[in-house]
């Protein structure tokens, strides 16, 4: 059964790196639901979560085949149970002054906030995990949706762990010939 | 080791000497190249260096080249080209450089870095368009990166699963002025190749073996990059279990060995077919399950558990899942699986009993050996790859193109040792043939090579004999003329009712209505080389011996032969391994069982 799969890919922060990993998805034949990139609490290494849809079995040539690229540090998958995952949602509805108190209480129902209003618009930003944001959208639909913008999940493990540790010791028997 | 000159560090130098340093200090002897507008810096301390330049024809020939220099050294092949059309010429040979494993570093011009991404005159996006068919790739705009790139890019090609790495340098970083300081020590966090096999595994491997009845070691071309046939030799002599090399490991294990039963796949023995098909356990080492060795893979091996064995984790069950996966360098994983079968029947007094499987084994290699039908007139394609491995013999190395000829020669020359056989397996690039062998010559300089080639694959990249005639490099090169894109038109005749379309290439005598364009034998003597031809078999054996006697220049004979000769065994494409074919319409008879 094809299900969703959250992967936490540390790379190198070098050029190319990310070109390498969306390419090898693309190569490999697989489709990516969503990815995200940003800096970690290291300068030298960046954090990509991507989201696949994928069985098991493909899933574990794909975590394989990224650990192959020189640039990826570490592949951590994360399971929603034992994660925090976030996405951020901009979205603009259509409001009248009939309308916006009804829209304004979504909001906080939903505790987003509004970021922008217009006459005739109110802008929108909320974060939550993807159940979330659909139900909010669901909510919001009659009033007339002119516009989203959504980021990548990103997410990050419950706990004290940390999966950047380590990642940057050096590597046993690379001595130059 | 040699004595290293101390350069004050403060020697400035170009980005162009710093990387002619570096690659004389990463070891390399030889490059194939072109050079161009954005690689011209390289090329003038290249006029000073230690380092053997070859000037190729085309860049695919340079790339080719250093795949041939590499697969009989052991060592990283270089080439180098200029940016845009240069590079991409490059793209075939990098391409099959990563299908077959062959460790290369190509290193390219860029145009100066002020003009990458404007469509500057000769740019091309080479480190995109490589991404996806190099082990790793560079773009080097700080000429103060260039001996740190240098020494990682032989660190990755050569080391691990070996693999193509491409540097792309852009002219301005060849110019500008920089120190050169060879690393110490690489950092390369996210490279970390595992080559000890876990000794879990290798000892679950070992009760896997003793407990089976029909166990096969399935061979690839990963235990020809461990360089472990003494370990191979070793593990089949002790085991007593057949063997089948695929495409990329022919010679790996002598064919002259007993237990040898030839090659796999789509065109495979009869023997190695069936060893596969009946078996209870493949001990897989250093092989893929390509899909021309599987068939429908649904269908392949079906009574089999699987050992394998490979320094690449990602090939691991990537076909078929393995039930004891080992991560592992060939060599150390063949060497801990013989301590832990030796162990097991020194202390536990276990061991394996497969002698009546080898006996049924033999016995369809005995019956169904790799044979063919001579043609009432005219010459068999078969018997001149026959004669040729006669007389020229296995310390000889033979590299091919890509189709009949390619098969044929895979099955009819004898190989006896590692790095005698160079071929295209995973690409199967035609073309690959003659510069292949120009590059083994260079790196194998007292050997015989031959390049046992087609028509249509010869026409394809022979422009590189002017480089051998001019540069020293006397190979020999057999065109198997058949006067047709010989595989094809066999695929033709199989599966397209006779329907010869674009398949005749008119290289054969007017006798077949040919208009012989060109002619091969002029066309050597234009390159300056010596042109033979034979037709007959009656002139086979002595006009091999005038192409052996000449060891002063390349020679190309024109073997004119019989053009409705087919490759058999075959499985047809997307069949079961199980519909082998012998000659066409014509399974083999088992006695009394299916196979």
């Amino acid at each position: 059964m094809t299900t969703q799969h959250t992967l936490s890919v540390l790379v190198e922060n070098t050029p190319g790196a990310l070109a390498r990993v969306s390419s090898l998805f693309m190569r490999r034949g697989f489709n990516i639901d969503s990815l995200a990139v940003g800096p970690t609490e290291i300068p030298e290494i960046s954090r990509m979560t991507i989201v696949v849809s994928v069985d098991d079995l493909p899933l574990e040539q794909v975590t394989k085949q990224l650990n192959k690229l020189v640039n990826v540090l570490k592949i951590v998958e994360l399971d929603s149970a034992s994660a925090v995952e976030r996405e951020l949602m901009l979205i603009k509805v259509k409001t009248d002054a009939a309308t916006r108190g009804q829209v304004l209480e979504t909001v906080q129902l939903f505790r987003a906030k509004v970021v922008d209003v217009a006459v005739d618009a109110v802008t929108i930003e909320a974060t939550g995990d993807a159940g979330k944001l659909n139900a909010m959208l669901n909510v919001l639909e009659p009033f007339g949706i002119r516009e989203i913008a959504q980021s990548g999940r990103v997410a990050i493990g419950r706990g004290a762990r940390s999966i950047t540790d380590r990642t940057l010791r050096a590597v046993p028997g690379s001595q130059v010939v | 080791m040699t004595e290293q000159v101390t350069r004050p560090q403060t020697e400035t130098i170009t980005g162009a000497q710093s990387l002619v340093r570096a690659l004389e200090q990463a070891g390399v002897e030889v490059i194939f190249g072109i050079p161009g507008g954005a690689i011209l810096p390289a090329y003038d301390p290249l006029f000073d260096s230690s380092i053997r330049h070859i000037l190729v024809r085309h860049e695919q020939g340079a790339g080719h080249a250093a795949q041939g220099y590499a697969m009989v050294t052991g060592e990283v092949g270089v080439c180098m080209a200029t940016s845009g059309p240069g590079a991409t010429n490059l793209v075939t040979a990098i391409a099959d450089a990563y299908m077959d494993s062959v460790p290369i570093v190509a290193i390219t011009g860029q145009v100066s870095s002020q003009l990458i991404g404007t469509d500057g005159f000769q740019e091309a996006d080479i480190r995109g368009i490589t991404m996806p068919i190099t082990k790793h790739s560079y773009l080097v705009t700080d000429p103060a990166e260039i001996p740190r790139v240098i020494a990682e890019a032989f660190h990755i090609a050569g080391t691990g699963r070996p693999g193509p790495v491409l540097v792309d340098i852009a002219k301005d970083a060849l110019q500008g002025a920089t120190t050169f300081e060879w690393p110490t020590e690489l950092a390369l966090p996210g490279y970390r190749p595992t080559t000890r096999p876990h000794g879990k595994q290798v000892r679950e491997a070992a009760r896997l073996l003793v407990a089976a009845e029909r166990p096969v070691l399935y061979v690839g071309g990963g235990v020809l990059k461990a360089n472990a046939s003494a370990e191979l030799a070793m593990l089949a002599e002790l085991t007593q279990i057949p063997v089948v090399t695929t495409l990329m490991a022919r010679g790996v294990f002598p064919d002259s060995h007993e237990l040898n039963l030839g090659m796999p796949g789509m065109h495979g023995t009869v023997a190695a077919v069936a060893a596969l098909q009946k078996s209870d356990l493949l001990v897989t080492l250093g092989a893929r399950f390509d899909d021309r060795v599987t068939g429908n893979l649904d269908s392949f091996a079906p009574d089999a558990k699987v050992i394998h064995a490979d320094i690449d984790p990602a090939e691991i069950s990537k076909n078929r899942t393995a039930d004891v996966p080992i991560v592992g360098d060939c060599k150390e994983v063949i060497s801990d699986l013989v301590v832990a079968l030796r162990k097991m029947a020194d202390e536990d007094g276990v061991q394996g009993d497969y002698s009546a499987w080898k006996n049924q084994m033999l016995g369809v290699k005995a019956k169904f050996p790799v044979a063919y039908d001579k043609p009432a007139e005219g010459l068999a394609p078969q018997t001149v790859i026959e004669r040729i491995s006669a007389i020229a013999g296995p310390e000889a190395v033979y590299s091919s193109g890509v189709g009949q000829h390619q098969m044929w020669a895979a099955h009819f020359v004898d190989y006896e040792r590692p790095r005698q056989w160079l071929n295209s397996g995973g690409a199967g690039t035609m073309g690959y043939g003659v510069p292949a062998a120009m590059g083994a010559q260079v790196g194998a300089p007292d050997r015989v090579v031959w390049a046992i080639d087609g028509d249509g694959c010869f026409q394809m990249t022979n422009q590189e004999l002017a480089t051998c005639a001019l540069e020293g490099i006397p190979i020999k090169v057999a065109v198997i003329n058949n006067s047709s894109l010989g595989m094809v038109r066999q695929w033709q005749t199989l599966f397209y009712e006779g329907r010869y379309s674009n398949t005749d290439l008119n290289t054969g005598p007017e006798s077949i209505g040919a208009r012989r364009i060109p002619d091969f034998v002029k066309l050597a003597d234009a390159y300056g080389c010596v042109g033979l031809r034979c037709d007959s078999e009656a002139d086979l054996d002595a006009t091999i011996e005038k192409a052996m006697a000449i060891t002063d220049r390349p020679v190309v004979i024109d073997f004119v032969v019989e053009r409705d000769a087919m490759v058999w065994p075959m499985v047809a494409a997307g069949t079961s391994n199980d519909d082998i074919k012998i000659a066409r319409d014509l399974a083999p008879e088992w006695d009394g069982e299916d196979l």
